[in-house]
């Protein structure tokens, strides 16, 4: 199996992935909200540049990350003066990294959940006494669920999974953002690391494999009170 | 007056106009379908903003276009109870949930209120395991339990058999002559309009 070493790795993706999909997930949510049940004037605009890390080559968002989150970049600058840190060859960069490459998926699959809801449920509970808010949290968002986990899985599935963007961003540092594409691109490099290299695509595919599979049963348990999808 | 409408709207190819004073009981809005008879409802209940006009119910006035902001009370503020063509029953509660659902916290006598309407036995289940029946008289009792000041019903019959009709004409009629809310309701059969109308408005 895995020495110490290499559960480090899976440990470190994990955490990358799990990171970023928590942090993506209200923002995906909010984004798909917008999409799905607002009209505004430029909105072909801000779903194409949702959409934009899902076509432009990985190693592109990679450096456009850089040059924000860098010393000379916007946010980099800020981050620096208020709390003294970067992201730079750091695991929250790689967090960051794969939170915009899974952004797009996560985004699409809410915004289909959420463009199913029946909009004729949620008026008869406004003539019930419900209020917008209400409306939103006891109808919109529980019969939403199925696609906003689905989102989610799909999300952290695909953080773990990063590759070009991360590497591009943070570099490959081993402890701190190899992940396990990393990992493999490194040990490809190295004779006479076959063994490795099979050893951490499994575990890859395993991973994902796990990720759709909790997906479908995440779905279908909830399935009875949000059986309407 | 239970009733002051005078509105127009046009939706699509579609215009519709209604003038109707109505006094206390049932009134019954009759016509073929397509004319907009669940337009007026929508309008009355605050899903759809007539293009001119006044409604008022129980003498308050819930839209007046001649008015500042003129979007009239939110739907929310309106005390319709509303009973929907096809129940729309929440899928995601039990039926409890559905019931209480526009009901004011702790509110007494919940057993009471749907006792007439015959589905305490249904409490637990899912709306997808009910029948059509069962369906519109759990939607009659959502409606009655947010605590109404008038029902509005769209064709409530429509997608009942024979049989089925029977129990929730009886419902209606316990809401028309026991609780006696002012009802609005859309048909386009003339023996229910006959029996539930107190007055008769051909659209």
């Amino acid at each position: 199996m895995l020495d110490a070493t290499e559960w480090g790795i899976v440990a470190l993706s994990l955490r990358v992935g799990g990171v970023a999909m928590a942090v993506t997930l209200p923002i995906a949510f909010a984004l798909a909200w917008l999409l799905a049940r607002i009209r505004f004037p430029g909105k072909v605009v801000v779903d194409a540049a949702i959409h934009l890390p899902l076509v432009v080559p990985p190693v592109v968002t990679g450096w456009l990350l850089l040059l924000a989150f860098g010393p000379n970049g916007r946010i980099g600058a800020w981050l620096q003066d208020w709390f003294g840190v970067t992201v730079l060859f750091r695991w929250t960069g790689a967090a960051i990294a794969a939170g915009v490459m899974a952004l797009p998926l996560m985004v699409r699959a809410m915004r289909i959940s959420i463009e199913a809801v029946d909009r004729r449920l949620e008026n008869a509970a406004r003539t019930l006494g419900a209020g917008p808010w209400r409306v939103f949290w006891t109808l919109t968002l529980p019969l939403s669920i199925p696609g906003v986990l689905a989102g989610a899985v799909l999300g952290f599935a695909r953080s773990i999974g990063e590759f070009g963007a991360t590497i591009t961003f943070v570099s490959n540092v081993p402890g701190e953002t190899q992940t396990l594409p990393l990992a493999i691109y490194s040990a490809l490099q190295q004779p006479g690391a076959d063994a490795l290299v099979w050893r951490l695509s499994c575990v890859s595919v395993g991973l994902s494999l796990i990720a759709l599979i909790a997906s479908e049963l995440l779905t279908r348990r909830a399935g009875r009170g949000l059986n309407v999808l | 007056m239970s009733f002051e409408i005078d509105i127009e709207k046009r939706l699509g190819n579609t215009h519709i106009a209604l003038t109707l004073e109505a006094g206390e009981g049932a009134t019954v809005l009759f016509g073929p379908s397509g004319i907009g008879k669940s337009s007026v409802l929508n309008m009355v209940a605050g899903l759809l903003r007539p293009d001119r006009g006044r409604i008022a119910v129980n003498g308050e006035t819930l839209f007046d276009a001649t008015k500042a902001g003129g979007a009239g009370v939110p739907p929310e503020r309106r005390r319709a109870g509303y009973v929907f063509q096809d129940a729309r029953l929440f899928p995601h509660m039990r039926v409890r949930a559905n019931l209480v659902y526009g009901a004011a916290r702790g509110q007494d006598g919940f057993e009471d209120r749907i006792a007439f309407l015959g589905i305490s036995h249904l409490l637990d289940r899912w709306p997808s395991t009910l029948s059509g029946g069962e369906s519109q008289r759990v939607a009659i009792g959502r409606a009655l339990l947010s605590r109404p000041r008038f029902l509005l019903l769209d064709e409530p019959l429509s997608s009942l058999d024979r049989a089925r009709r029977e129990e929730v004409l009886v419902a209606i009629e316990h809401v028309r002559d026991v609780l006696k809310l002012p009802i609005l309701m859309v048909t386009h059969d003339p023996a229910e309009a006959e029996r539930i109308g107190t007055r008769v408005v051909q659209m």
